[in-house]
């Protein structure tokens, strides 16, 4: 065990936990953020992506010891009441079945539309790619990643 | 108009009571007031039928409609109420949908499944909101003094034009839950809808984008304690002994014991499914020291003899035996082959087909095959239990509640009144979440650490549990006539443990030589429904081969289709035929027209495939494109009859989700064994369908007309697999027989 301290949502955090607990299990299990989803934990999934320092990671696969000064911003800390751009444009195209897969579908499109504002066809499926939707909402992950493009 | 009476099925139907606080609440059965037929009557606990959704009207003019369904993703929990609204005759935007907890002295028809949802809940769900209507102009009038029948209703407010009086539905009430239940109510016209048929967004979407804890795996209670199980690595194993020395001093955790879930002369439901009735165990504070910890386990494991089982369910009890023994895929390829040549039970037989074959001018015999399934919901297996001395709490996904509640209580042995199940959000459904196994275990867990728990599966223990969707295999063979009519058809299908063939759908009724066989295999590999478990395979095989017998016959393959239709509506061959050939024919039609199927593009190949089952009627037409080397799906079309649209976008959503899913399914979708060892156990293994491999269009076509609503969650499935098998052959020149495609070398995206 080893106390670790955390930024999260841009909040600080102390954690008593095992430095290789992967950054998942401490948001569920330790911080009660549960926004982010266990899938796989293989890093094959992507239901677990956060951001950290803004980029889209797995957090499945990250030990928790590795983060040090990063911060990390989960999907409740995306936006105070759901409105991001990619969360507006998910619910313009009323884009989730079950939902489950969805916190990481917009965690990933978000980080990805910060670094390509334009994208086109080709880049959102490559950039998508990483992203199981079992539900197969595919076609309007598409639609909304382009109309967030578009408003953003 | 359509009237209707209120005390349907001669069980009360409808009851009003005042709402604490002020207000009228009106508690109803969602099943009531259809009439079932007399397999669903068999089917369905007769429980379903009591008091079990409610509509509240506040004093204050809020409305809340619960829906009891268990929601996965087919959007129930907005569509069912907006049937409720649209006949109350209310604002949607002031509606309020709440989930009903699974109590079943309240509210006991909870089931969503078979795609039957929308269809038996209709006319309750009508009725109702038609009657909590008129109690509310009952009120008025009594008020106002003024006749009922002059009092009209608009999005809340109720309106005498005379007196120019007017008041919202809240003003009155608390008086309407005073008066008598009317015994007559009228229904609207259709063509006076307002909110059905129109597009509504998930109630749940705000939630769902925010990450808010809706599912069962986000649950939490004050000193709850993480689980987790290993099962058997292998169909035909059991624990013989564990070595838990190193896993119990790892760091918090607190138990590690073998359980057994059912006792061995537990009789089953039809939802009971297991081989697995011995578990093992780890118990402690979080989940990564429980995984940890799981890890640790030196787990010996033996062979497992042939286990007799009770099942009451499906339509009777039988003793059924689990065979031992260690299965192979391999091996059961060549267990079907012998099959495929022996004699099987006849399922159906018009005329002679054997004489019929004999003067065939030509003869088409073609084999099809798929493998087993894995479900592979995003959210793994998980639930909550609180079990303490006389009750027990439970959170999970389920599809039926019902069911599980009674092993549950058979084996901590508390009684069924004092076990309360909560429905949790399901993330993803596709039948597996009909078998509750996960919340036994749960539930006997919870019982020996008398504490709080949530047992959650690894990704690894999930897909490799079992409740597969069964393989199959089936034999079609055809004989054409000297002018290309078909004058035999014979399918002969066969599966472990359970064979796909449908013998009264279609073609049968429409030649007048038809034979259908099935035979199955027993396996001690458990299977379970998948979104049309029968269906989804034999529609592809069917639909394959027809296609192939068009080509040989000369003739378009939707031309070809619509010919055998009209043959089996103007003289249909035999009496039992399942379907409807206008209503068939309709979508081939309306599926050939937005498809602009006459005018064929340059370097678009193209597949059609239809087909009925749920209740619905689905035809769909594939686009596939090659570019480098690999066919892409450029479009697919699908038209629909599934009478009226509640929620259209959200209907057509549903539709885009099937289609994926079929395209998913037919290029990857495979679970194989060695040895009784499922041979992929997560996403690295198991290939299921990307962004990039998704079709880049879907429009989705529905049927104008007037009749009850029919489910979506299934139907639009089945035809894809054919669809894209008759396209790939456009495409490349060549037959795809063996699912996935995968396998016959070619991929896709
Ligand atoms: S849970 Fe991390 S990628 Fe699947
Ligand atoms: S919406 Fe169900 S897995 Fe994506």
């Amino acid at each position: 065990m080893a106390a670790l301290n955390l930024n999260v949502n841009g909040k600080k955090q102390i954690v008593d936990v095992d430095p290789n607990t992967p950054v998942l299990w401490v948001l569920r299990d330790h911080l009660n953020l549960v926004g982010t989803k266990y899938g796989c934990g293989i890093a094959q999934c992507g239901a677990c992506t956060i951001h950290l320092d803004g980029v889209a990671v797995r957090s499945c696969q990250l030990p928790v010891s590795v983060i040090g000064e990063k911060s990390i911003t989960t999907i409740e800390g995306l936006s105070e009441s759901a409105d991001h751009p990619v969360q507006q444009a998910w619910l313009e195209h009323d884009v989730p079945q079950c939902g489950y897969c969805q916190a990481g579908q917009i965690m990933t499109a978000a980080a990805f539309l910060k670094e390509h504002p334009n994208p086109s066809d080709e880049e959102i499926e490559t950039a998508m790619n990483g992203n199981l939707c079992r539900c197969g909402t595919y076609l309007r992950i598409k639609a909304a990643v382009k109309t967030a493009a578009a408003k953003s | 108009m359509t009237i209707i009476k209120t005390n349907i099925n001669r069980r009360s139907f409808l009851k009003a009571s005042a709402l604490a606080g002020g207000g009228m609440m009106l508690s109803f059965s969602w099943l009531a007031g259809c009439t079932p037929t007399t397999e669903e009557a068999l089917a369905l606990p007769k429980e379903w039928f009591e008091l079990n959704s409610y509509i509240k009207i506040g004093d204050n003019g809020a409305i809340t409609l619960m829906s009891p369904n268990p929601e996965f993703g087919s959007n129930v929990k907005t569509s069912m109420p907006m049937i409720l609204a649209d006949e109350l005759d209310v604002d949607w935007k002031k509606v309020t949908v709440e989930q009903a907890d699974f109590y079943p002295e309240r509210f006991n028809r909870q089931f969503t499944g078979g795609s039957m949802g929308i269809l038996l809940a209709w006319k309750p769900l009508r009725a109702a909101g038609a009657t909590a209507r008129q109690m509310l102009v009952n009120a008025a009038a009594q008020q106002w003094s003024v006749p009922a029948a002059e009092i009209t209703t608009e999005a809340g407010m109720l309106h005498h034009k005379a007196s120019g009086k007017t008041a919202g539905y809240g003003e009155v009430a608390s008086l309407a839950a005073r008066l008598a239940v009317p015994e007559e109510v009228a229904l609207k016209e259709i063509k006076d809808f307002k909110i059905i048929g129109s597009s509504k967004k998930n109630v749940d979407g705000t939630d769902i984008v925010s990450g808010k804890p809706l599912f069962g795996i986000d649950y939490k209670q004050e000193g709850m304690l993480v689980a987790m199980i290993a099962h058997p690595p292998a169909f035909g194993l059991k624990v013989k002994s564990v070595d838990d020395s190193a896993a119990r001093s790892m760091p918090g955790i607190k138990d590690v014991f073998i359980f057994k879930t059912l006792a061995d002369d537990y009789e089953r439901n039809g939802f009971d499914t297991t081989t697995f009735t011995e578990l093992v165990a780890v118990v402690g504070n979080s989940t990564w020291e429980v995984m940890n910890a799981k890890k640790a386990l030196k787990i010996e494991w033996e062979k497992k003899a042939d286990q007799q089982v009770v099942v009451n369910g499906w339509g009777g009890k039988k003793t059924e035996v689990i065979p031992g023994g260690l299965e192979s895929t391999m091996t059961h390829k060549t267990l079907m082959d012998e099959m495929s040549k022996k004699k099987a039970s006849i399922l159906r037989k018009d005329g002679d087909p054997e004489a019929a074959f004999k003067r065939a001018a030509k003869i088409l015999e073609r084999t099809y095959s798929a493998p087993y399934l894995a479900h592979n919901t995003m959210e793994p297996v998980n639930c909550f239990a609180h079990v303490t001395a006389d009750k027990a709490e439970l959170y999970g996904p389920i599809q039926a509640p019902e069911f599980i509640r009674n092993t549950i209580a058979a084996r901590i042995g508390i009684p069924k009144e004092n076990i309360h199940i909560k429905l949790a959000r399901m993330g993803g459904g596709f039948g597996l979440r009909a078998y509750g196994h996960h919340m036994v275990e749960a539930a006997v867990i919870s019982q020996k650490v008398k504490a709080p728990i949530k047992m959650v599966y690894t990704r690894e223990d999930d897909m490799t549990y079992g409740i597969y969707r069964p393989t199959y295999t089936a034999t079609y063979r055809a004989a054409l006539d000297k002018e290309n009519n078909l004058i035999a058809f014979h399918v002969k299908g066969g599966g472990i443990p359970e064979h796909a063939v449908h013998a009264m759908r279609f073609p049968a009724g429409a030649v007048d030589n038809y034979l259908a066989e099935g035979w199955s295999l027993d396996s001690n590999i458990t299977i379970g429904a998948f979104r049309a478990p029968g269906s989804n395979f034999i529609a592809g095989a069917e639909q394959s081969f027809l296609d192939e017998l068009a080509e040989l016959a000369g003739k378009d393959p939707i031309e070809f289709r619509l010919e055998l239709l009209e043959r089996s509506k103007t003289k249909p061959v035999g009496e039992k035929n399942d379907y409807d050939p206008d209503r068939y024919a309709g979508v081939l039609k309306l599926v050939k027209e937005k498809s602009q199927w006459s005018e064929p593009q340059p370097n678009v190949h193209r597949g059609v495939s239809a087909y009925f089952c749920h209740n619905t009627y689905v035809a769909e037409v594939i686009d596939l494109e090659i570019t480098n080397n690999k066919p892409v799906v450029k479009k697919v079309f699908a038209a629909v009859d599934c009478g009226i649209v509640v929620n259209p976008d959200a209907a057509i959503n549903m539709g885009e989700g099937a289609i994926v899913d079929g395209i998913g399914n037919a290029f990857f979708g495979e679970m194989t064994f060695v040895e009784g060892v499922p041979q992929k156990n997560n996403f690295d293994k198991y290939r299921m369908i990307r962004q990039k491999e998704a079709p880049r269009s879907i429009e989705v076509h529905f049927l104008k007309n007037e009749k009850d609503p029919s489910g979506l969650g299934e139907p639009l499935f089945p035809p894809v697999f054919a669809a894209l098998a008759n396209a790939l052959y456009k495409a490349k020149g060549k037959r795809y027989y063996q699912q996935p495609f995968l396998a016959e070398d070619i991929t896709i995206g």
